[in-house]
Order: structure tokens, then C-alpha cells, then sequence
């Protein structure tokens, strides 16, 4: 008989494997941000592309010009309804775009916005997407410099996609990475976690839930700015916790940097209103998308400072120190339960899907 | 949250472990059942098991509604979705578990129109908001969702929904119990008992489990605290020689259960002659399907669907997990071949699952323990 602890270990090994893509059809999972994702990123597009900068697996790429680092990212934004309470398609493609380069220490320059837009859809809809996207832009202080539009039939996307590129040039105080990352970091989460996802979902209107819960979709460039200023050095590593939530996020960094993180449940904001969605939909506000927050490992001597600086910035009130980096087990997301036990948080294996009962 | 977070008060916690501690016959180990997904997911959830002593184990029992349906019945399902002009509306637990060839996840990648609902209504509103498709409802579950399939059945007639189907998967909790305590070698002290069913059923069902069977019965609510009560409660009762049937859960589940919800069923629903469960085998009257007064209602009467028994692959263990006969890390396939990003058993499908609870929760050496 094989022993509990033997059979850990084997599909601990196995996991540490790079994912194949082996998968016949792309599945609504391959987009879900967890398993499924990271084996189609792994497993075909990174070897693919071959890029010691994409093998960062990073939020935006590093690309050195005449000694200076710039970060280039790219996003695209399929989100249905596109408006929604809190925010709307135009915003959040400029906003998920600047964040990308936030988290990577990067000050937003420019940017670039792709429009895909179907057939038929109302001027004044469109108009509206456009001026939200020169808000947002303005507003993080970044300029739009270049753009395409392509018009395809009715039916053959769904009202308008945008796809934004974005430009930053790297803080020169900033020493960032997922190797950076060591045992005794702490922890913090800049805001309370799940909104955005939640306000998608509510405003799908399929689950007969109402409540007020608003998108919390910003640059986070300010807060990436205070604790710069804060704490530069001791900053180990950011990341923008969208598509699969903060349990994502840190299971991808734990996973790439080979420590283990402790998060404490009890620690982690969460309004009331999404607290309440969560439980009812039987899913996990970890898992939950986000737009305007980000966790950030930080070396225990700057912590206090980062954290204090992350609290002055808009929308980052509310941050708090949610966990440790450990050493043991490598890879992995333990979390102290409130009730005083301890479990995995492990990657989903597609979209947190509502449980029956 | 209220009547939430007061049932996730970890002072209180931490007394109710001590009273079980208080309550340990030394020398002795216990075994008891969580018959429920839904406690099983919470254990794990919550890391219950590193509040309860080493004397007390928990084995997962056959209460996970996606975990218990066979593989041909999926593929049923899947023909359902394939047909022209058919959408297929079910909860999203199941779009994830295998049938022979693929999962309803793959087929509706595929082209097969298959939406994610999150009650039986949506999938009636699915019907009147498109008259020109026949919508098939994918019902499964114990005695907890049958009633919301039995309102949703009788509103259809009475709409005269001429689109609207229901492919009817519905089980009953107590046969299932049964075929497990006949079981020649089934050393369970006790049981955690299904705190939802019980909002429906009441306590009657279960009284043979003391009665006949002479194993003492706690009907447990779903937070962490609630679960621990319930096993301080079975312990209590075996530490006092006492065998009965008592409630835990009385905030939600009255003794007598909710009569008009049985109604309802009643004049929906009728048993099965039998019904084949996963990893289980064929389980006489043990399943519901529509009574002949809903027979225009009824999916199997009105599609022809392939209807096969399919074994279950193999390597696949999952009825010596439904039976609490292994734990899911002692299956062959558990974390290997069979994961919850592949899956080939239903238990590493459902987060209710004891293999997906076990495999997303409680898979790491905790401290002490050799690694």
C-alpha cells in the first residue's frame, strides 16, 4: 500500500512538470484564467514564442532600448454586458492595460487601442465606450497614440472587443521578479477582493440576485507609485489579480518562484455585499476577477512602510498584509482558515462554477 | 452574514473540539460518516481535521449528487445536446464530468447548445423566451433539488410548455444508505446526516439507521461549526450507549420535514423500478422519474436517447470512495492520471466530491508529519 505521504509526493512531481496542451478543442476553461489556462499559456504559447522575457510569465514584458527597461503589454477585452455597475468595457481596457504595466514597476506612457466591433451596433453606445476610454486614459495619465477599427457582421462578436497595447518605462528603484521572491516576504493585498467579478455577474442578471456591488476597476500605477516611493527595494514582486482572482495570482507566483505562501483568510478584505454573493453562488471571493487590485510580496523590512504608503493611494484604503512566503511545501497556497484549521488554495481547473446545493 | 459567520466562530470552535476530546473512550478509534457532499466540501473547506483528535476519522459517504451519476447517463445527456434544436440547460457541476467519450464541457465546444443554469426556473425561462427550441432540463440531486424540479414541472403544465422537458436523474438518499450498512464489512460508528435532504424528509427516513441498524444518526448543518457539534453530538451518544436519530440542524430542518415540498414531489415524482449509480451498481427504488400525469414532460419518453449502461473505466475507484472502503488518496489514479483538470471519476468532478475536496483542500503534509 502505498502511503498517504507518497502518493503527495508523486503528484507534487507531477505538477511541477511543465503542462502539455493536449486538449482536442479550446474550451470556455482555456480562458478561465486556471488549470486549463496555465496549460495552454505553458504548454504551446510559451515554448511556441520562445522569449526568455515571455518565459517571465509576467504581466507585461521587459524590453531593454538603449540601456533603458520598457514594459510592453497587451490585453484583450471580451466582457459581457459592456457596461456594468462600477465601470464599463472602455475603462477597463485601459485600466487592465495600465495595471499590467503597473505591477511591473512600469509608469503607463502610451498606449494603443484595436477596436472590433459588430455590425449594427448603436453610434451612441460606441461614442460612450470611446469617451470612457479617453477618461480612464487621461485620468492615468496616459496617452492614446495609436488605433485600428474593424467591423465585422452582425452576429460575429458580441456588440464591440477592444484590444489595448500598452508602453511604460520600468521605475529605475524597482528590482522586480518572482525569483526576488524569498521565504519570510510578506504578504499584501491592495483592496478588497472580488468586486469587479461579482458586478459581472449580478449584472448578467441570470442569477436573480440584486445587489450593490460596484466593478472596481483603476490604475493602479498610484499605488505601485506610493509604495515605490515607500519601500522601492524591498519590493520583491507585484501582480495584478484579475482573470481567477487572488488565489490565482498567488498560486502562480508561488508556483514560479518555488516557495510556499500562507495566506490567513481571516486577514483578507472582502465587502459584506460580495461576502454575501459569494456564499450564495457557493464560490470563493479568491477566485473572484478583480481590475483595480493587486498583491504584492514584500521583503519583511519594508512591509509596515509599503503598506501604509498602499493605503494613501485612491481605492486602497482598505489594503491589508494577507499572509507569509514559507518554504515549505514549494509551489503551493496554504491558507489558516478562519475556523482555525488549514487547507490548499489551489488553481481552479476552469470558471468557478455555482454549486447545486 | 447572519446565522452565517456565528457557525464560523473559531472560539467556539475550539470548545466544542475540546468536548469531543472530553468525550474520547481511551484507546478507542472512532469512524464516522459524513453522508454529504456538501460536509465533505466544508471539512475540507474549513481544515476541520486539524481541530478533530487523531482517534476521530471522517470517511466520505455517497451524498454527492454529481459523484453518484452514472456514466451512460451523461452520455444521454450529451445525445440530448447534440440533437438539432435542442438546448440543454444544467448546473454547472456537471458540465466537467466525463461520459464514456467526452464531457457536456467538450460538447458544447463542439456546437451543442448547452447553458449553465442555476435553478430548474431558468431553465423554464430559457423554454418561453425561445418557443422554437425544445429545452431539455439536466435534473439531478437528492430529495434537496427534487422539489425545485417538481414546482418547475408542475408550472410548466400548467403554462402548457409544449418546448419544455425535464431528463429526470433525482435519487433518494435512503436506499443507497442501506445497500451501504448491508454491507458485510462496513465499520462505521456513526453518521453526520444530510442537513438539506432533512429540510425536506424530516428526521423519519433515517430512524431505521438506529433503529434497525444500531448506529446513532445527527442531522448536521453545513458551517464548520455545525459539523463539529454533530460529531460531538455522536460521540455523546456513544459515549452514553444511547442510538437515536437527533437534529442538529433544527434552524433550517424541522423534524417533520417540509410537507408541501413533499407534496409537491409526491405528485410529480414517482420511484424507479431501479436506478444504476456510479461506482454503486443497480439499486432497486432507489431513484424518481415523472409520474405518467407528466409524461409529456418527460425526456425519455419524448427523445430517444441511447439509454446505455456504461461501465466505469477501470482504474476508477469511485465506488470504494462512495462507500467510504478507501480514502480517495488510496485510490490508484488519485492525483496521477485522474485530476480535476481530468478527470476520470466523478469524485474529482464535483467540489463536493471527496477526491476534489481532498485533492483542492487537504493535499499537503501538515506539520509533524513525515513529508
Amino acid at each position: 500500500m502505498r502511503s498517504e505521504q507518497r502518493v503527495l509526493e508523486i503528484i507534487e512531481t507531477a505538477r511541477g512538470k511543465r503542462p502539455r496542451f493536449k486538449d482536442e478543442l479550446v474550451t470556455m476553461a482555456h480562458g478561465a484564467g486556471g488549470k486549463a489556462s496555465q496549460t495552454l499559456i505553458e504548454g504551446l504559447l510559451a515554448p511556441s514564442f520562445d522569449s526568455a522575457a515571455l518565459a517571465e510569465l509576467g504581466d507585461a514584458g521587459a524590453v531593454e532600448v538603449d540601456g533603458r527597461e520598457i514594459a510592453l503589454t497587451t490585453d484583450s477585452f471580451v466582457v459581457r454586458p459592456i457596461r456594468f455597475p462600477g465601470g464599463s468595457i472602455g475603462e477597463l481596457a485601459v485600466n487592465g492595460t495600465v495595471n499590467d504595466l503597473a505591477v511591473s514597476a512600469a509608469r503607463p506612457l502610451a498606449l494603443t487601442v484595436s477596436l472590433v466591433l459588430e455590425e449594427g451596433l448603436a453610434a451612441d453606445e460606441l461614442r460612450a465606450e470611446v469617451e470612457a476610454m479617453a477618461a480612464a486614459a487621461s485620468a492615468a495619465g496616459v496617452e492614446v497614440v495609436a488605433g485600428d477599427t474593424k467591423v465585422v457582421e452582425r452576429g460575429r462578436c458580441d456588440s464591440m472587443y477592444v484590444c489595448t497595447t500598452g508602453l511604460g518605462r520600468v521605475d529605475p528603484r524597482a528590482d522586480l521578479g518572482t525569483g526576488k521572491i524569498e521565504p519570510g516576504d510578506r504578504v499584501l493585498v491592495s483592496g478588497p477582493v472580488g468586486a469587479h467579478g461579482t458586478a459581472i455577474m449580478l449584472a448578467r442578471d441570470e442569477l436573480g440576485l440584486d445587489a450593490e456591488i460596484s466593478s472596481d476597476t483603476r490604475s493602479l500605477w498610484p499605488a505601485v507609485e506610493a509604495m515605490l516611493d515607500a519601500a522601492g527595494a524591498e519590493l520583491r514582486c507585484l501582480r495584478d489579480a484579475t482573470r481567477g482572482g487572488v488565489a490565482s495570482a498567488l498560486n502562480e507566483l508561488a508556483r514560479a518562484s518555488g516557495v510556499c505562501v500562507v495566506a490567513s483568510e481571516d486577514a483578507v478584505p472582502v465587502q459584506p455585499e460580495v461576502a454575501a454573493a459569494a456564499e450564495l453562488l457557493g464560490i470563493d471571493p479568491m477566485y473572484i476577477a478583480n481590475e483595480g487590485v493587486l498583491v504584492a510580496f514584500v521583503a519583511p523590512a519594508g512591509a509596515e512602510a509599503a503598506l501604509a504608503a498602499l493605503r494613501t493611494a485612491p481605492g486602497c484604503e482598505r489594503a491589508a498584509e494577507i499572509g507569509e512566503v514559507g518554504a515549505e511545501p514549494p509551489g503551493m497556497v496554504l491558507v489558516d482558515t478562519a475556523f482555525g484549521g488549514q487547507r490548499v488554495m489551489d488553481l481552479l481547473a476552469g470558471d468557478p462554477l455555482p454549486r447545486i446545493c | 452574514m447572519r446565522f452565517v459567520e456565528e457557525f464560523r466562530d473559531a472560539e467556539l470552535g475550539a470548545t466544542v473540539a475540546a468536548q469531543i476530546l472530553s468525550l474520547l473512550e481511551p484507546g478507542r478509534h472512532y469512524k464516522l460518516m459524513e453522508i454529504c457532499g456538501g460536509h465533505t466540501h466544508s471539512i475540507y473547506r474549513y481544515g476541520l481535521t486539524d481541530l478533530l483528535p487523531d482517534e476521530v476519522e471522517m470517511v466520505h459517504g455517497p451524498g454527492c449528487p454529481v459523484c453518484v451519476i452514472p456514466m451512460g447517463r451523461i452520455d444521454d445527456a450529451i445525445a440530448i445536446a447534440a440533437r438539432e434544436g435542442v438546448t440543454l440547460a444544467c448546473f454547472g457541476d456537471m458540465m466537467r464530468v466525463p461520459g464514456s467519450e467526452q464531457t457536456l464541457l467538450d460538447a458544447k465546444a463542439a456546437g451543442a447548445d448547452i447553458r449553465v443554469v442555476y435553478s430548474p426556473l431558468d431553465a423554464l425561462r430559457i423554454a418561453r423566451e425561445n418557443p422554437e427550441r425544445e429545452v431539455v432540463f439536466f435534473a439531478i440531486g437528492f430529495e434537496t433539488t427534487a422539489p425545485s424540479t417538481a414546482l418547475t414541472m408542475t408550472r410548466a403544465r400548467a403554462e402548457r410548455l409544449a418546448n419544455f422537458s425535464c431528463f429526470c436523474n433525482h435519487v433518494t438518499i435512503e436506499p443507497p444508505l442501506r445497500a451501504l450498512l448491508d454491507l458485510p464489512e462496513f465499520g462505521i460508528d456513526g453518521f453526520v446526516g444530510p442537513g438539506h435532504v432533512a429540510t425536506v424528509v424530516g428526521l423519519r427516513p433515517f430512524e431505521f439507521i438506529a433503529a434497525d441498524y444500531g448506529r446513532p444518526f445527527v442531522v448536521a448543518g453545513f458551517e464548520p461549526l455545525d459539523i463539529l457539534h454533530a460529531i460531538e453530538m455522536l460521540l455523546r451518544q456513544l459515549a452514553d450507549g444511547r442510538c437515536e436519530v437527533e437534529n442538529q440542524y433544527k434552524r433550517a430542518a424541522p423534524d417533520a420535514g417540509n410537507p408541501v415540498a413533499l407534496r409537491a414531489m409526491a405528485e410529480v415524482f414517482e420511484l424507479r423500478e431501479s436506478f444504476e449509480w456510479r461506482g454503486l451498481g443497480e439499486i432497486p427504488r432507489s431513484a424518481l422519474k415523472l409520474a405518467p400525469a407528466y409524461a409529456d414532460f418527460d425526456a425519455e419518453l419524448r427523445l430517444e436517447l441511447p439509454g446505455a449502461s456504461v461501465p466505469d473505466p477501470q482504474a476508477c475507484q469511485c465506488g470504494d470512495v462512495l462507500k467510504g472502503a478507501i480514502k480517495p488518496w488510496e485510490c490508484k489514479v488519485f492525483g496521477t492520471a485522474c485530476t480535476p483538470e481530468h478527470a476520470i471519476g466523478t469524485c474529482m468532478v464535483s467540489p463536493e466530491g471527496a477526491c476534489a475536496a481532498y485533492y483542492n483542500y487537504g493535499r499537503f503534509a501538515r506539520e509533524g508529519e513525515p513529508a
